[in-house]
């Protein structure tokens, strides 16, 4: 153990991409999938170490090769990625059970292998992103985790799947472009591509050329909030999820997005932030707009949609607008609901898209008018998703009622009365695209298509109930979400100029 | 931990194995609970447990003194009634159902801070709205969906309080609020509505009715009762509330003389008996606060026992309504009997628990000076003693025999109903252990010769006037109808005034709705067109107009940063 202590930073990020590796020399979905478990369940136990350590200690630096930084690559891990890590890897560990089954029947034989494979890659460019303290080490990872999520979409059986991954393909390079025309800014005015080095040289190149570092600053905004399906650039999102494989949609829905909004926060307030005050930009209130876009509109279209996958999908535009507004507040409740709403919603969303998947698994079809009657043939699965469901709405009891008890508190710190109205009003609209969707499920009289369904085997069931328990268990005990959120944002906001 | 946990919580925990357990089992298993959590309470002493930290915000979630623990006991009593009186039921919704909400009522009632008190508050309106549902009937449904969203609604206006007042003063504690701040007044009236303030009352007489047999009885236990106990700590002392609490003892009365469904009678009579207490906790002496927890106490006993009478007729006949019953005397001579206990205990009989407690607060009006006041609650006793003294027995069980035959209630509803009959008659008779564990020391006397015979010149005149009414012929020989005779002079008189200002307020409702439906329907049309399946906003966009965005985020945070 503590022979290979000083290597865990790096052992999250290779222990992956050996795996995927591996996976795909493998060619048999069975054994692909053993290995993956394998991994993921590996994954947060390395991540869970190393957030302790991070608690304890202070954060860790990891000379990748021995070459120190600013000219080597460092891993570095402080609270805030210690914190994303475990969450990334808590959902792979999680939710890697559900996908036998589910992986099984959605994909053909031979693309089983491939598809862990490509799902072992994508985690290994997501905690790459989160665990590296290299500007440009991160886009390598940020398109490691683009291009297998590309095929991982692509795999599903609906022929719009193919349009969807095109789509994504086109929007997430233009993103990664934009992201790395900012890096390339910075390096110009820098000369660094080391975070901590960037933070150190950036006050002197703002008081040079403060119209180029804001020129780096538009750019890498604009490239994450593609990624991240900020509005109005989350038109790839809602296809991407509807129509790839349910597996995919639950582990992207939960890690991918989340992990660009951490690397946008990385940027906001350790790189940029400590050295101008971004706060006094307009940036923050463009933010602060395009999440309440976000939170009415794209919850406004779930309210219409009849796919459950592409309301969910929708609902996740409008949560993300949650976390984005937390970011926007830029202060410490509204930064800390920000933070403690990307695990929540995580979680529940995780939750949301299993049970569906579970029901695709059942029933062939997540159409709203296919589902009649469903949770009485399937009770468990239905009850974790209207358990998650609530916990979208924010009820209390449920974790999202912790995240936009913090967001309104964060509203309320601004003095921003009208936007803590506004935070419930937008609640209220998923009161009604979640209604509408228990209201058929329980409600209505099962019809003849979907007399045979009952509850999935316990490979699904088990990780539908354990993340819907989250939901609840998070709303009363706060001490590893919002505790821990509370001190990142307190060194977040203490950290800003 | 465990000395200090919550008797709520033992109800709402013990309920999640309700399911697992079949027959006999868990009937005792359900019966202990309310038991076990009786017993938690009287081994706590007095003083604040269950501190915890929630949100940077320090919780107590679990105080008890002499206010909440006279509460929290007749909670756990009727809890315990409520059981018995729903053994015979094979429906876990409703077990679960009520079991949780009985426990978020008390703990709600041992809250010691807003937001405790707020959980609890939420607790309460979700899981009772399942013992609506129960009934399996649209109808039902519909009530229990108006109900839910009004309950909800409090809910909202209690956390808005809640946040306000956190953030102005710092605390969060639940002590006297008053109404001098917004955060009080938005806290207040999310008591109002729970506790069914006129104008605000009307989810009361819409929805109890619509419960199952035994879901009613557990309804009329809490919801409004928990908004009594929460407005005693929040609100005593109140001026506004006397004319609010007037108001509501008085007005039901009207719509419960002439409603035929016997459990809405109710409904409305619970509403008038709550008048009593909201006046109590107005006039605020420790006399008026003493009367209202009494009534309270007393209230929750002779309400269930009515509501389990007619739950037993809606049981075994399939009706309540007064036009169809009559005669079931002789088919239920015990539920008969029982619900005559009742009807005696609401209306203030001497030696009947509704006199001991009444009492107190009628006084407490003289003695604070409220004439008016005091002139009014007189009226609505004898009021009571009408609709629900003379007209529920006398429509159920006597009037002109209907014919129905039907059986006597099932065993399990007549222990219930003669446990809570014994009770009231108990405590009509030797009031002293009641008043003893009051919040206040209590030197009150309910038997001396003045209030024995107020009470009584009223309730005779009450009987006399019906009587004499009845043996002139004015009352035409018919018993169906002399209700509607009786009514007479109430409906004609009232019912020609309401209907002149009741069809000018009809009409400027209608155009007024008229006119909000129309902006609605447009709205809708705008955001369906917008958001629709083919709106722009839910329309797959083609790639180039992604990407065509992308670039114009991009001017639009370089311009707006330049400018």
């Amino acid at each position: 153990m503590t022979a290979v202590q000083p290597h865990l930073p790096v052992l999250q990020v290779v222990i992956p991409l050996l795996g995927a590796l591996l996976a795909g020399l493998l060619r048999r979905g069975t054994s692909g999938f053993a290995l993956a478990l394998a991994v993921s369940w590996l994954m947060p136990l390395i991540a869970v170490a190393l957030l302790c350590q991070v608690l304890t200690g202070g954060p860790i630096s990891y000379h990748l090769g021995g070459w120190p930084p600013p000219w080597g690559i460092e891993y570095r891990v402080d609270a805030l990625n210690g914190f994303v890590l475990v969450l990334v890897s808590t959902i792979g560990a999680v939710g890697m059970p559900f996908s036998y089954r589910s992986v099984a029947l959605e994909l053909e034989p031979r693309q089983q292998a491939w598809f862990y494979c490509m799902y072992l890659l994508c985690l290994t460019g997501l905690l790459g992103i989160t665990v590296t303290g290299d500007a440009f080490n991160a886009f390598v990872f940020l398109e490691i985790s683009s291009l297998s999520t590309y095929v991982m979409i692509a795999l599903g059986r609906d022929r719009r799947a193919l349009l969807s991954s095109y789509q994504y393909l086109i929007m997430g390079t233009i993103g990664a472009t934009f992201y790395i025309i900012g890096v390339g800014f910075i390096y110009l005015l820098t000369g660094s591509l080391n975070m901590v080095d960037i933070s150190a040289r950036l006050g002197a190149a703002w008081a040079s050329q403060p119209s180029a570092v804001i020129a780096a600053l538009a750019f890498v905004t604009v490239g994450l909030s593609l990624k991240l399906a900020l509005f109005p650039l989350h038109v790839w999102l809602p296809n991407a999820y509807a129509y790839a494989p349910s597996f995919t949609t639950v582990f992207l829905s939960a890690t991918a997005t989340k992990v660009t909004i951490y690397l946008l926060i990385r940027y906001y307030f350790t790189i940029f932030g400590v050295s101008i005050d971004f706060r006094a930009l307009p940036i923050t209130e463009v933010i602060v707009v395009l999440s309440l876009a976000a939170m009415f509109i794209a919850s406004l279209v779930a309210v219409f949609e009849q796919n459950v996958k592409r309301m969910l999908a929708y609902s996740s535009v409008a949560q993300i607008g949650y976390i984005t507004l937390g970011i926007g507040l830029a202060d410490q409740a509204g930064l800390t609901g920000g933070l403690v709403h990307i695990v929540n919603h995580a979680l529940m969303k995780a939750a949301l898209f299993m049970s569906m998947g579970a029901v695709f698994y059942r029933v062939g079809t997540v159409n709203l008018k296919d589902l009649a009657g469903i949770g009485r043939k399937m009770p468990i699965t239905m009850a974790a998703f209207t358990v998650a469901g609530f916990g979208l709405i924010g009820t209390p009891g449920t974790s999202g009622f912790i995240s936009k008890w913090y967001l309104a508190l964060g509203a309320f710190e601004r003095g921003w009365w009208w936007l803590v109205f506004l935070i419930v009003a937008s609640s209220l609209i998923a009161v009604v695209y979640v209604g509408r969707v228990l209201e058929v499920a329980w409600r209505r009289e099962p019809s003849p298509a979907i007399a045979e369904a009952s509850d999935p085997p316990l490979t699904m069931l088990v990780p539908i109930v354990l993340l819907a328990a989250a939901t609840v268990y998070f709303g009363f005990f706060t001490e590893w979400t919002a505790g821990v959120a509370g001190t990142v944002a307190k060194t977040l906001i203490g950290g800003l100029k | 931990m465990a000395g200090e946990l919550s008797p709520g919580l033992i109800l709402i925990v013990g309920a999640l194995l309700v399911p697992f357990l079949r027959g006999r089992l868990r009937g005792a298993y359900m019966l202990a609970l309310p038991v076990l959590a009786a017993w938690q309470l009287l081994s706590l002493p007095y003083g604040s447990f269950g501190g915890i930290e929630f949100l940077d915000m320090p919780l107590v979630t679990l105080r008890v003194d002499r206010l909440s623990f006279v509460f929290g006991l007749i909670f756990l009593m009727a809890a315990f009634l409520g059981i018995v009186y729903s053994l015979h039921l094979d429906d876990n919704v409703q077990h679960v159902a009520g079991l949780v909400y009985a426990g978020s009522a008390v703990g709600a009632v041992f809250a010691g801070d807003l937001v405790t008190l707020f959980i609890y508050w939420e607790g309460t309106a979700i899981a009772s709205v399942f013992l609506i549902w129960a009934r399996r009937e649209e109808r039902a449904y519909r009530a229990g969906l108006r109900y839910l969203v009004i309950q909800v609604g409090s809910g909202v206006l209690l956390l808005a309080g809640v946040i306000i007042q956190f953030r102005q003063t710092g605390s969060i504690a639940f002590d006297h609020l008053g109404t001098q701040t917004l955060a009080g007044v938005l806290i207040f009236l999310a008591f109002g509505i729970k506790c069914a303030f006129p104008l605000l009352h009307n989810w009361l007489q819409d929805a109890y009715p619509e419960a199952t047999v035994t879901g009613t009885v557990m309804l009329s236990a809490f919801t409004t009762k928990l908004a009594v106990y929460a407005l005693a700590r929040g609100y005593a002392g109140t001026e506004i509330l006397v004319p609010i609490g007037a108001a509501m003892a008085a007005f039901p009365i009207f719509y419960a003389v002439i409603e035929n469904d016997l459990r809405r009678v109710l409904a409305y009579s619970l509403n008038n008996q709550l008048g009593f207490m909201v006046v109590g906790i107005g006039i605020g002496t420790e006399l008026a606060i003493n009367g209202t927890v009494a009534h309270a106490f007393c209230h929750i006993l002779y309400k269930a026992l009515l509501f389990m009478s007619m739950g037993a007729v809606l049981f075994r006949t399939g009706t309540v309504k007064g036009s169809e019953l009559g005669g079931l005397y002789k088919s239920m001579p015990w539920t008969t009997g029982f619900c005559i206990v009742g009807a005696a205990s609401i209306s203030g009989f001497p030696l009947f628990s509704g006199f001991i407690s009444k009492a107190m607060i009628i006084t407490a009006a003289m003695d604070g000076g409220y004439f008016w006041t005091w002139i009014v609650l007189l009226f609505a006793s004898a009021g009571v003693f009408h609709h629900s003294g003379i007209k529920i027995p006398y429509f159920a069980f006597f009037s002109h025999d209907s014919g129905k035959r039907c059986a006597e209630a099932p065993g399990n509803m007549l222990v219930a109903m003669a446990v809570t009959a014994g009770l009231c008659i108990l405590i009509g008779v030797y009031p002293r252990p009641l008043y003893d564990i009051l919040p206040y020391s209590v030197d009150f006397l309910p038997y001396t010769l003045e209030h024995v015979v107020t009470q009584l010149q009223l309730l005779m005149f009450s009987a006399l006037a019906f009587t004499v009414l009845m043996r002139t012929g004015i009352y035409p020989p018919e018993m169906r109808r002399t209700n509607l005779d009786f009514d007479w002079v109430y409906r004609r008189l009232l019912r020609s005034a309401a209907l002149a200002v009741g069809g000018l307020a009809r009409d400027a409702w209608k155009e007024f709705t008229k006119v909000i439906k129309h902006a609605a329907r447009g709205a809708a049309h705008v955001v369906a067109h917008h958001h629709g399946p083919d709106g722009i906003m839910a329309r797959t966009w083609p790639t180039g107009v992604m990407a065509f965005w992308t670039t114009v985020m991009l001017a639009a945070y370089l311009i707006l940063t330049y400018l």
